[in-house]
């Protein structure tokens, strides 16, 4: 069974990346614009794990994931944010909203594969 | 699965960022208090930078990484923003598109220039790199989980197997934490493990595993001398990762601009964007469609079935309403075009040393995209001149009793199948006497010719005139002016120009709304159909045999009063038939001029889809284009501007010969 992922970001170029990057390595992909829109998106399905910015107009990721672990249907969902900062804050912040892992801007296709098939595991 | 191509989609996001950063930038400058604006210009180019570097814009990334860091000093407020820091900025945001549209340049030196100037404006702080690990083989690793690590998505499992990945692995777990199952909560973690591995990787390898738990668990990896044993002891530690205490870090509350920035944001979330050569494929099949409909009709109206006329006239209906839905999908609020001119007035400003305002309205109004793109060079001409020539420095202005800042206003409106954008300036005016001089002098116009104001005026428009006494880097250098008159004639446009010495002048540009498709006269000169666009005809009338009679030699018709000149088509097109009885004259304008058309027949009004001439065909005159009748044949659309001003050079030559 394919893995299914939510991509929330509100930058074109990057959801146009990840999506290439990980549909074509087998995951059904669905996209999100901002953190609102990717509630919107969890309240409609499940997901196996979520890939999302942390800078978004709207709703930003950090209320996002707060909002989302709020949510017993998606109890236990890893949360990956993208995040530009290497600043150790942020990366706090994130964690303690709630999100499980992080990736670095910018990054290479294989290296959003790689910490996708991390995170989800074997 | 086929993807548009991510370069061309970056490099169009890029595009809208930067003009973000602009409207922030210059929006700030005016406000430098403005919290909102810092916000908005650190995000775009923080996005930019982002997106920059994962598309190859290696150089985009690192040099938009430094003005990112300064705004994102700004935004922390630990430095305040200041004019000089906005200005080196905005510098910096033209360097950025230069790098976005030509990153293979070489830049570096610029770069650095901008670098050591925005350095100037802002303390700028170097940021160290991290060093790596050394790597060993034999580690005894502890470990234990926050008890919410799987609520939030870590699977230990997950990490176990990436362990094993690594090398000879073996787990054990300590399940003395678990509580009675009655308290137990299924997605709480209350394990703890120890795990002796053997790996050649490097030890920044098993950092790699907990990588995005690391700060929140009890971890201990020891690297083990010798034999593996069976029991570790915590001896020689080399690196104790203790938990942080996740209260420590209050979370920022997730504090957002007010309503109006959300409800733009989610505007925005409901456009779909579409490449433009899209648009104009779907256009083209729109036309297709208006052409095999008119044939339909005709069918429908020779066959004299009832049941297919009906058919034939819904079908009329809806193509007539596809066509319209196609024009507004094509449209674009001129705001897009404005925008940009808060940058050249503020650059010209600085460069002329006059205090310009720039006022705009209308920014609502909505034109062809591809209109909009071919008015933007004409219109920057127009604002140059404006502000090079039209208005006075400071000093005048008090001196003439103004205020001391020049106004240049660029409005837009609508008005029937046309939008009307005028450019306005409070200076000088256009001086009369100086125009007659140097088109006298540079033999434009005989000397003493009588000439109207309007006349005069689109002289401006002639190659080589300009009467700038002093070439400055802006404007003067009589280029320009009659390009942007060629450019609004290749839009079916109009120029109009008003001006009042000592309060300034007004240039309206009327730009048909749109190019592809145009309502047209159908007329016949001989055996050959013609399309007259039916915006610029004024009126039609008959040619009666003894105006005809008088005026042959002279072809001018009196019309209420007014001579008009006209050209017979039939003599134009050598067609070498006998004209018909009754020869119809059409009479058309383009903004004060006109002209009339002899015709044999006007056989009615036809909705027009443009196709344009082929490139051997580029010079022809008389013509602007072609169009498919409904019975298949093709008619060439007449080009009024060229038309008018033949019929115009016919009657300048006439008054020369008195």
């Amino acid at each position: 069974m394919t893995a299914s992922i939510l991509t929330v970001d509100d930058s074109a170029s990057i959801r146009l990346t990840t999506r290439v990057a990980l549909s074509n390595a087998g995951y059904t992909v669905t996209e999100a614009v901002d953190g609102k829109d990717g509630l919107a998106k969890l309240d409609a399905g499940q997901f196996d794990i979520i890939v999302t910015d942390l800078n978004m107009p709207n709703m930003d990721g950090l209320t996002m994931i707060r909002e989302l672990r709020k949510l017993p249907a998606h109890t236990g969902v890893p949360v990956i944010f993208l995040t530009t900062e290497s600043d150790a804050e942020i990366k706090q912040q994130a964690k303690a909203a709630g999100a499980t892992g992080w990736l670095t801007k910018p990054f290479d296709p294989e290296s959003l594969v790689k910490i996708v098939r991390k995170v989800l595991g074997r | 699965m086929s993807f548009p191509d991510p370069i061309a989609v970056f490099r169009t996001e890029a595009a809208e960022l930067l003009e973000q950063i602009e409207a922030g930038l210059l929006d700030l400058n005016v406000n430098l208090g403005d919290k909102d604006q810092v916000d908005t210009v650190f995000r775009s180019l923080h996005t930019l930078k982002g997106s920059g570097a994962m598309f190859g814009f290696d150089a985009l990334a690192a040099f938009t990484h430094h003005c990112e860091t300064a705004f994102d000093r700004v935004r922390k407020g630990e430095v305040p923003a200041t004019h000089d820091l906005v200005g080196a900025v905005l510098e910096a945001k033209d360097h950025m598109r230069l790098l976005v549209d030509t990153p293979t340049g070489d830049h570096e030196a610029a770069s650095e220039a901008l670098l050591a100037s925005l350095r100037r404006a802002v303390d700028g702080a170097g940021v160290p790199e991290a060093p790596a690990g050394p790597s060993t083989t034999r580690y005894t690793i502890r470990f234990s989980l926050p008890q919410d690590a799987m609520a939030n998505g870590t699977n230990p499992l997950g990490l176990l197997d990436e362990m094993r990945d690594l090398g000879d692995c073996r787990v054990v777990a300590d399940r003395s934490a678990i509580p009675p199952l009655d308290q137990l909560n299924p997605v709480d973690l209350h394990l703890s493990w120890t795990v002796e591995l053997t790996t050649s990787e490097p030890r920044s390898a098993i950092d790699d595993v907990f990588i995005f738990v690391m700060d929140d668990m009890q971890l201990e990896v020891t690297e083990v001398q010798g034999e593996p044993q069976t029991s570790a002891a915590p001896a020689e530690a080399e690196a104790v990762v203790a938990a942080t205490d996740p209260a420590a870090t209050t979370p920022k509350p997730a504090a957002k601009g007010p309503a109006t920035v959300d409800a733009k944001a989610a505007k925005a979330a409901e456009n779909v964007r579409v490449p433009a050569e899209r648009l104009d494929e779907l256009m083209d099949r729109v036309g297709e469609l208006v052409i095999a409909q008119s044939r339909l009709s005709q069918l429908a109206g020779s066959s004299g079935d009832l049941q297919l006329r009906a058919v034939s006239e819904d079908v009329e209906r809806l193509s007539g309403e596809l066509r319209d839905t196609m024009m507004v999908l094509r449209m674009v609020p001129v705001t897009q075009l404005f925008s940009r001119f808060r940058r050249l007035v503020h650059d010209l400003a600085n460069e002329t040393g006059k205090v310009i305002e720039l006022v705009t309205e209308g920014e609502t109004t909505e034109v062809d995209k591809s209109v909009i793109e071919r008015l933007a060079d004409p219109m920057i001409h127009l604002v140059r001149n404006s502000c090079d020539h039209g208005l006075e420095t400071a000093e005048q202005r008090l001196a003439a009793g103004k205020p001391a800042a020049g106004t240049i206003s660029l409005s837009a409106r609508q008005q029937g199948g046309e939008v009307i954008i005028t450019i306005k300036d409070d200076g000088r005016g256009i001086d009369k006497d100086r125009v007659r001089a140097k088109a006298e002098s540079s033999g434009l116009i005989a000397a003493n010719a009588s000439l109207s104001d309007q006349e005069l005026y689109q002289l401006i428009f002639q190659p080589g005139f300009s009467t700038a006494q002093q070439v400055t880097n802006l404007s003067g250098r009589g280029v320009g002016m009659d390009v942007v008159k060629r450019t609004i004639d290749a839009l079916r446009g109009t120029i109009n120009v008003v001006s009042r010495p000592g309060q300034g002048s007004e240039i309206s540009l009327a730009i048909p709304l749109t190019l592809a498709i145009i309502d047209g006269l159908l007329v016949r000169v001989g055996s050959g159909r013609y399309v007259i666009p039916l915006a610029a005809v004024e009126e039609c009338l008959e040619l009666s045999v003894e105006e005809d009679m008088r005026s042959r030699g002279r072809s001018f018709i009196s019309l209420r009063d007014s001579l008009v000149p006209f050209i017979r088509l039939r003599d134009l097109f050598r067609t070498g038939t006998t004209p018909d009885p009754f020869q119809k004259v059409v009479v058309i304008s383009t903004g004060s001029e006109r002209v009339g058309l002899v015709v044999d027949q006007i056989i009615g009004d036809h909705q027009t889809v443009i196709k344009s001439m082929s490139k051997l065909h580029h010079d022809v005159g008389t013509f602007s284009g072609a169009t498919i009748l409904g019975d298949g044949n093709v008619a060439l659309i007449l080009d009024v501007g060229h038309l008018v001003s033949e019929g115009q050079q016919q009657e300048a030559q006439l008054r020369a010969a008195g």
